[in-house]
């Protein structure tokens, strides 16, 4: 707004400053709101206090180098946090991406039926937020509620287990590829209708199937999709949070800190060591940037030949 | 006989043609709409009935109505506020967020200078970032300057989005002719003006896209309003209905209101969503509109 009345009663105005007022609410906002809370974390993150004098303990709070990472990444608990979460990506992100693709190339085939419905049908679980997704599938794996333990009763196989040691990795990725197999399949879905269709009459008269047509026709030609999707699948792997931090509502199988974020929460606000928090979430944020600008860099050289 | 057989070889080719993908495609609907299924059948029963009779199946034992009753009153009509509050951070964050990043986006797509390269990194780098890393250190700050814990301290996080900013940033680049904006200026319109008549209206799909995407993150964000808010008349519906399931005492007649709550405040968003799918221009996400 501020922007906004400068550029109007201004006309006159330097042609330069203009696109920094039409910038400068987001920079405020960017520089107060994300450049500012990560650079404090990362003072944090070299902070803690410590007892001065001797005998006396007066603690206070002083710098202390590497000293917090170093605790974070020795402690055998955060580390076996990072490895639940890797499980978990590696379970969710790799099934969220293939089911997104299938289905967006079945919607995408002419002769699949019900397409209107089934594309709706699975874009429903967009639309329910993901705490609300975890108590749901929480019930229904819940023993006294769940339906498909009742199912199992009836046919006379034994209960599964949802909630065991093992399982509960599969369950809550479950609930966050339920969540999100839906919107990625609309946004490769749109990129697939947005392809020239003459293509496929081209590839038709050459005699291609319609899943050679599918595979190596439609699916490079949308490798910018996928990227994007598949991209934003790894990030909200590594900062999975809500889904299994509402699980522990229903179930004692999660403790309080199955993956790295349910620790940074505990610390910052149950044991109140904001230290130890801020310096296991630079990790956090450390991995998330090297590993997504990496998989960018690399990805960009395949996808478009060179870098 | 002879016609009989050539209409069925006629049908058989696109029949068998069409049963795999449709059964796939049948199936995956069939598996995202299971748990909404289950939580309209386990809306109708009452709080005894959830563990002892067949969950899929509803009941017509008054459960419902019993259950809406209970989720109206539940904490002196808590349920009603925390619709309302998420109503308003998603819509008015969502709305703030769009005019933002209207504005950064037009700007960055439109116009050539120094510092552009420096901002399109920064920009890249905020869309990597975790949004839940952020929380910690923002709740730290805004606390410090004493606004935690009131409405502006989920609303000024949820405007900034590095996300929509990029966004409009393709549409705008895509959509509005420089030459315009050029005929603009040799007409002598100030630059503000240029914006507001000539570019804003081509942009508006974009923004709704924008819109819609950030309204849903607002609406379906956890952390944020967990770390940020105490009180609870304040709280969003996520936060309520966690903070629900963990008050502890009463447990079993609690799962009843919290199914139930989940189903009122799922369906109004479902609404929302099928009438507005043809609004979305979700090719903005996938990259597949050319900027």
């Amino acid at each position: 707004m501020r922007a906004a009345i400068a550029c109007r009663s201004s006309a006159s105005l330097e042609p330069k400053a203009v696109p920094w007022l039409f910038m400068a609410p987001a920079i405020l906002l960017a520089a107060g709101l994300i450049a500012l809370p990560l650079g404090y974390a990362a003072w944090l993150s070299f902070r803690g206090t410590r007892v001065s004098g001797s005998g006396l303990g007066v603690r206070r709070e002083v710098f202390v180098g590497f000293d917090n990472y170093l605790n974070v990444l020795a402690d055998t608990a955060f580390l076996s946090g990072v490895g639940r979460m890797l499980v978990y990506a590696l379970i969710t992100v790799p099934i969220t991406m293939l089911l997104a693709l299938l289905f967006a190339l079945l919607l995408d085939n002419a002769t699949t039926r019900l397409r209107r419905f089934g594309r709706i049908a699975i874009f429903v679980p967009y639309a329910v937020p993901g705490v609300i997704a975890a108590l749901m599938w929480g019930f229904m794996y819940l023993p006294g509620v769940s339906p498909f333990t009742d199912a199992a009763g009836a046919l006379g196989l034994p209960e599964p287990t949802f909630l065991g040691p093992v399982s509960v990795y599969f369950s809550v990725a479950n609930i966050s590829i339920w969540g999100s197999v839906g919107f990625n399949m609309v946004v490769l879905y749109t990129s697939l209708r947005g392809l020239p269709q003459e293509v496929y009459d081209a590839a038709r008269i050459d005699g291609s199937s319609e899943i050679q047509l599918a595979l190596l026709i439609k699916v490079p030609m949308i490798v910018p999709g996928l990227v994007m999707t598949g991209l934003f699948s790894i990030i909200g792997a590594l900062q999975v949070f809500s889904e299994p931090n509402t699980l522990v509502t229903l179930t004692n199988t999660i403790s309080s800190d199955w993956v790295p974020m349910m620790r940074v929460y505990r610390d910052a606000f149950v044991t109140n060591d904001l230290f130890s928090a801020s310096a296991a979430s630079m990790v956090i944020t450390g991995v998330t940037l090297v590993a997504s600008l990496a998989l960018l860099r690399l990805l960009q050289r395949r996808a478009f030949g060179e870098g | 006989m002879a016609s009989l057989a050539t209409a069925e070889k006629k049908r058989r080719p696109d029949q068998r043609a069409a049963f795999w993908p449709t059964l796939v495609v049948l199936l995956g609907a069939v598996y995202c709409l299971l748990p909404v299924v289950w939580l309209v059948t386990a809306t109708t029963k009452k709080s005894g009935e959830l563990f002892t009779t067949f969950s899929l199946w509803p009941s017509f034992t008054g459960g419902f109505t019993d259950n809406l009753a209970k989720l109206a009153s539940i904490r002196g009509g808590a349920f009603w506020t925390w619709c309302l509050n998420s109503l308003i951070f998603a819509g008015g964050g969502a709305l703030l967020a769009t005019a933002v990043s209207a504005l950064a986006g037009y700007g960055l797509a439109k116009y050539q200078f120094r510092g552009k390269q420096l901002i399109f990194n920064f920009l890249l780098v905020g869309v990597l970032i975790p949004g839940v890393i952020l929380a910690v250190p923002q709740y730290l700050l805004l606390s410090k300057v004493g606004i935690a814990g009131t409405y502006w301290s989920v609303l000024l996080p949820s405007i900034i989005s590095p996300f929509s900013i990029y966004l409009c940033r393709i549409y705008a680049t895509a959509v509005v002719p420089d030459e315009m904006l050029e005929a603009g200026r040799l007409d002598g319109a100030g630059e503000w003006r240029i914006f507001r008549s000539i570019a804003l209206y081509p942009m508006i799909p974009g923004l709704i896209t924008a819109f819609l995407l950030q309204f849903v993150g607002i609406w379906n964000n956890f952390l944020l309003p967990f770390i940020m808010l105490a009180d609870s008349e304040k709280f969003p519906l996520t936060v309520g209905f966690y903070s629900l399931m963990n008050q502890g005492n009463d447990q079993v007649n609690i799962y009843n209101v919290v199914i139930t709550g989940c189903l009122v405040s799922v369906i109004p968003l479902l609404a929302l969503f099928l009438f507005l799918q043809r609004y979305w221009r979700l090719d903005l996400v996938s990259g597949a509109l050319k900027g």
